[in-house]
């Protein structure tokens, strides 16, 4: 089992670090995603409330959210330790250079977004997380499960959270549109049979899960949900 | 040397030598054809500076005909200059117009240290390919040609990777001063011909380890490399050295 350390730790052994985690994320965000959604059916919450007792109470998802959170410092850790070797291979910048003819600007500024969505992302943790976890849900709907709909109505009142919510997911459209198809690549899967298929998947994933997260608090806080 | 009608300003990036710190210096140049390849437009700078008593610009040079790998200039933010798949030699004037200012700067990467001016020393890649991209094999009579066939697609595939001209555009563009694309396509070359079997897991891991201990970045496959390289090496090859490398540490016993 000697040397899994020294792969892991050579140049393309973090790539795949990061590949995995993000992939493991990307997966995350369609079941996140997928049980907020159930927010647009518009029953008062009370089938997205079933959902979120589910999570909060199986234990495999608990599990499985301790697993959600080492993947996540590892992603941020490995990103921190690769940002900051990589400037020290380029000492002495270029006086001019012209990135955006030859990549896209998301793709240089992995770091930059990934930073924007960690902001967001103690802000999101601290709005609901701490709530559901520790602090606990103030009251209970029809079916008698923790309201976190109710939570949800009350924070996205706040236009100044709602704003900062909408523009996190730019940051995680763009995060997401470079990190998707370049998992795919880091892990070696590059084939030009599969390559159109992963460039749209991308694309789509990317652009879909960003808007149905933008809806949430546009749809609390302008009533079209209620 | 024909004479033309441009006038240009250029920004060249002086630096005596890899202890002192450079600096972009401007020169104006005057009747320079249109017809002429970037480095004969140097020439005639160096000229108008030898003339003047100043010390010429140092830059790398062999061929001029884009196929040795010497020429690496920065020409305007972009290895080589505004042109797709084409070296610095083989970048005309009549890709700029009169009146431009050209900034030209050396490849920047500490793996790459500068030796003077637009010169710098890229042994560090000699190093890499002496680590693995080779195959070992007994000298003696030739083989028929036919004696190890392989699939046209593969041989194209291995020829497009063998195309490579080490020429360190790859490292230069990208924001990593990564030499993956460099490496990898070494290394996809000879894993995709029947030579480079017996050696395929220790290559990939030798040349990977001595690319890291170089000091290049790390890759983020933001494409970079691809878009620039004067011969149009694919990311592809990056791709396979990873599949390859995984193979070689997660499954293979052979270690190095």
């Amino acid at each position: 089992m000697s040397g899994f350390g020294n792969a892991l730790s050579s140049s393309i052994g973090k790539k795949f670090i990061m590949g995995i985690t993000g992939i493991f994320l990307i997966l995350f965000l369609i079941v996140h995603c997928g049980i907020n959604a159930l927010i647009f059916i518009n029953d008062g919450g009370l089938t997205f409330n079933v959902g979120a007792h589910f999570m909060a109470t199986n234990w495999i998802i608990r599990a499985g959210e301790i697993v959600l959170f080492i993947g996540l410092l590892v992603h941020i850790f490995q990103a921190l330790r690769l940002t900051l070797e990589n400037r020290k291979a380029r000492p002495v910048r270029y006086a001019v250079n012209d990135g955006q003819a030859n990549s896209k600007w998301y793709s240089r500024s992995m770091g930059l977004l990934g930073t924007l969505l960690l902001i967001f992302l103690v802000i999101h943790l601290k709005d609901f997380w701490v709530v559901s976890r520790f602090t606990g849900i103030p009251t209970v709907d029809a079916n008698g499960h923790e309201d976190l709909y109710a939570v949800m109505k009350e924070k996205f009142q706040d236009p100044v959270r709602v704003v900062i919510y909408i523009l996190s997911m730019f940051s995680l459209c763009y995060h997401l549109l470079h990190g998707f198809a370049s998992a795919f690549q880091t892990m070696g899967w590059n084939h030009s049979k599969y390559n159109g298929i992963i460039k749209g998947a991308s694309v789509w994933y990317s652009i879909i899960i960003s808007i149905l997260f933008a809806l949430m608090p546009i749809a609390v806080y302008t009533g079209l949900i209620n | 040397m024909s004479t033309g009608n441009m006038n240009l300003t250029l920004k060249v990036w002086r630096q005596k030598n890899n202890k002192t710190e450079g600096a972009l210096v401007d020169y104006k140049l005057a009747g320079i054809s249109p017809d002429m390849s970037f480095l004969e437009m140097f020439d005639v700078l160096n000229e108008d500076l030898i003339t003047k008593g100043e010390e010429p610009v140092v830059f790398d040079h062999d061929c001029r005909e884009g196929i040795c790998g010497m020429c690496s200039m920065f020409i305007n933010g972009r290895p080589h200059g505004p042109k797709d798949l084409v070296t610095t030699c083989q970048l005309h004037m009549r890709s700029f117009k009169d009146g431009d200012t050209i900034v030209v700067e050396p490849w920047r990467a500490a793996a790459f240290p500068v030796v003077k001016d637009l010169t710098v020393d890229r042994s560090a890649f000699d190093r890499i390919i002496a680590a693995g991209g080779f195959i070992s094999v007994n000298t003696g009579n030739a083989q028929d040609a036919n004696s190890l066939p392989i699939p046209k697609m593969q041989a194209d595939a291995a020829f497009e990777a063998a195309a490579c001209i080490g020429c360190g555009a790859c490292v230069a563009t990208c924001k990593n001063a990564s030499a993956m694309l460099f490496a990898s396509a070494k290394i996809s070359q000879l894993a995709r011909l029947p030579q480079g079997q017996p050696e395929r897991y220790r290559r990939v891991q030798s040349m990977v380890a001595q690319m890291d201990a170089e000091g290049f970045g790390n890759c983020t496959n933001t494409g970079a490399c691809e878009a620039e390289c004067p011969k149009g090496i694919s990311l592809e090859n990056i791709a396979l050295m990873n599949r390859d490398f995984g193979s070689a540490k997660f499954l293979s016993e052979e270690a190095l």
